[in-house]
């Protein structure tokens, strides 16, 4: 078995794939959004409940490969329940995991890690930044009061 | 280095029909040997390059030629009064001869260089379409074209205020016509379209639809880009008025593309681009311009590429289209049937051989088309996953993207029984049965 492709289909990413988190609809959710990557097709809905400055419940619907689907899952794990800068904070760590570019705090990344693998492949880290992207921009749009839209990883 | 193309030959029998001589099969094993970068390890795996629609791997004839041309011939065409100069124009010249015979005998003048099939047809959108369309003129696509045969057809469209009409394709990938007399209509000034689907496989009925398109006084480009490096193609028998194609996706370099144009229409049509080459008299205030071809060829060419060019088409002239063809058909119905035999598997595009090319695309129900190349790659099998630059298609087939197997004159039998026992090991991979 190659080294590369288990180290990218990691047991833990599987695990999401296979039964990813976050799947229950939201009533009146405050960010409802909607994320593709137009080079291969694959499309994501996002839905978060806010409380305060809190993510008091997300969901993430994700047509996509192994990688996009267990990446949006974990985003749902990870964030629920975390202040809205914590949530900015580990989504620039994720970034900057997936892209190699600076760290600018060190965040425990828990299951995200197995992430890493991605970076071997370097056509895939769009699949692994679709979902992160999607909530990156709808943050901002709650937070300047807009309207969220379409969010693409062009 | 014409024994080196002929080994490619097997010394097979040859089968009478009739009066006529069945072509000799090909022998991919033979021909495998013709191609250095087929003997390469990819992750611990002999390559199996199934991403020919994408582009074709190059035949060491074409890689010397180009080196040749380097080492031996290099100066600028057309200007030079010395003996290299002459030399690289003639083996430039050469090239375009062959393009010319290959495509069934049209007159050189009516070849026109260009990068690339894309730029083949946006020639003919700026300097044909923008110079002939008026509102309410119609161009008629299908639904099965790649970007390169679409957009800038939208482009012009609204440039223009011309209308866009697609053609429809049914359940099996082929085009619907049922319709067609109502949308080819005699508003119709253009009808553009794919000869072969890079996505779906199929080929079109041309000939029958240039006929249409004629009769209601509209022009027909198609789209070769898939056709001519697998088929047998002659452009006066189809009666096509423009004919696009790249010849790295049938051996030759990148960097090289060739639109055919009648010339007739050619002849009254404005330069693409302007400068050096194209003209055959400047002044202060006005230039005239060169005859055809070079009309369309401003300024320095890709004169090294175009002579290796010249290699590739004489590889497949050696080896012969018809074989081509029927070696891709083999190949392409065993592949169905044995992508058919998993039960997981959906394939896009017509079941039988004899209407399609080699070019498979299909999805499997559980693994995203990516997983599945990238899984393939680790065992060396490249294919491609994606939109395949399709994305109308792509939205009218119901799916995001496909994954797309496709074959050339080096695949063989066993490949095909790798590549779908790869699919089988994939699904253990990656899902819970
Ligand atoms: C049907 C078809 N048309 C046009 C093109 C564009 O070819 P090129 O990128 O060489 O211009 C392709 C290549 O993918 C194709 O498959």
């Amino acid at each position: 078995m190659s080294e590369a492709l288990d180290a990218l289909y990691r047991d833990i990413l599987m695990d999401h794939y296979r039964n990813p988190r976050g799947k229950r609809k939201l009533l009146n959710p405050e960010i409802h959004n909607h994320g593709e990557n137009p080079l291969c097709g694959d499309e994501l809905e996002m839905e978060i409940k806010i409380d305060g400055d809190r993510v008091a419940d997300i969901y993430v619907s994700c047509a996509g490969c192994a990688v996009s689907v267990s990446s949006g899952s974990m985003l749902a794990e990870i964030i629920k329940g975390k202040s809205l800068a914590e949530v900015k904070r580990i989504a620039r760590a994720v970034k900057a995991m997936l892209t190699g570019g600076e760290v600018i705090d060190e965040i425990e990344l828990g299951d995200l890690e197995v992430l890493e693998g991605v970076k071997k492949f370097p056509v895939r880290v769009k699949c692994a930044l679709l979902s992160w992207a999607t909530l990156v921009n709808s943050l901002e749009s709650y937070e300047h009061g807009l309207e969220t839209k379409v969010s693409s990883t062009e | 280095m014409n024994g080196e193309r002929m080994t490619a030959i097997k010394n097979g029998v040859k089968i009478g029909v009739g009066s006529v001589m069945a072509p000799a099969g090909l022998d991919p094993l033979v021909i495998k040997g013709d191609f250095p970068i087929l003997s390469r390890i990819i992750n611990g795996h002999k390559l199996i390059y199934l991403d020919n629609a994408a582009t074709t791997q190059k035949p060491s004839c074409v890689i010397s030629a180009l080196r040749n041309y380097y080492e031996n011939q290099n100066a600028n065409v057309h200007r030079g009064l010395h003996t290299l100069a002459e030399e690289a124009t003639a083996a430039f010249e050469a090239t375009r001869k062959k393009v010319a015979e290959f495509i069934g005998s049209v007159k050189p003048e009516e070849i026109i260089y260009t990068r690339n099939a894309t730029e083949a047809i946006n020639l003919v959108a700026y300097s044909w379409g923008r110079h002939n369309l008026k509102p309410q003129d119609r161009i008629v696509l299908t639904e099965m074209e790649h970007h390169a045969n679409l957009v800038p057809w939208i482009v012009l469209a609204k440039e223009t205020g011309a209308e866009l009409k697609f053609i429809p394709i049914d359940g099996d990938g082929l085009l619907d016509l049922e319709n067609i007399d109502r949308i080819i209509s005699e508003d119709t000034k253009l009808v553009a379209l794919t000869h072969m689907s890079n996505v779906l496989g199929t080929i079109n009925p041309v000939a029958e639809i240039a006929r249409i398109a004629h009769h209601n006084g509209a022009l027909v480009l198609l789209d070769g880009a898939q056709s001519v490096p697998h088929l047998p193609v002659n452009i006066k028998e189809i009666d096509a008025d423009f004919y696009a194609f790249s010849a790295h996706k049938m051996l030759g370099p990148t960097g090289i593309g060739i639109l055919y144009g009648r010339e007739s229409i050619l002849q009254k049509m404005e330069p693409f681009l302007f400068g050096g080459e194209m003209i055959s008299e400047v002044d202060f205030e006005k230039a005239t311009w060169n005859v055809l071809p070079w009309k369309f060829e401003a300024g320095t060419p890709n004169i090294a590429d175009a002579v290796a060019y010249g290699s590739a088409l004489d590889y497949l002239t050696d080896l012969g289209m018809e074989a081509v063809r029927s070696h891709e058909m083999d190949l392409t119905a065993y592949a169905l049937r044995k992508l058919s035999e998993l039960d997981s598997i959906k394939i896009f595009g017509p079941m039988d051989s004899r209407l399609r090319g080699g070019a498979i695309s299909f999805v499997d129900r559980q693994i995203h088309p990516h997983d599945l190349a990238t899984f393939l790659d680790s065992r060396g099998i490249a294919i491609r996953a994606g939109h395949h630059c399709a994305q109308p298609l792509m939205r009218r087939l119901g799916v995001g993207s496909t994954a797309r197997a496709s074959f050339y004159i080096y695949n063989t039998f066993e490949e095909i029984d790798e590549f779908v026992g790869a699919i089988a090991e994939a699904r253990r991979y990656f899902v819970n049965e």
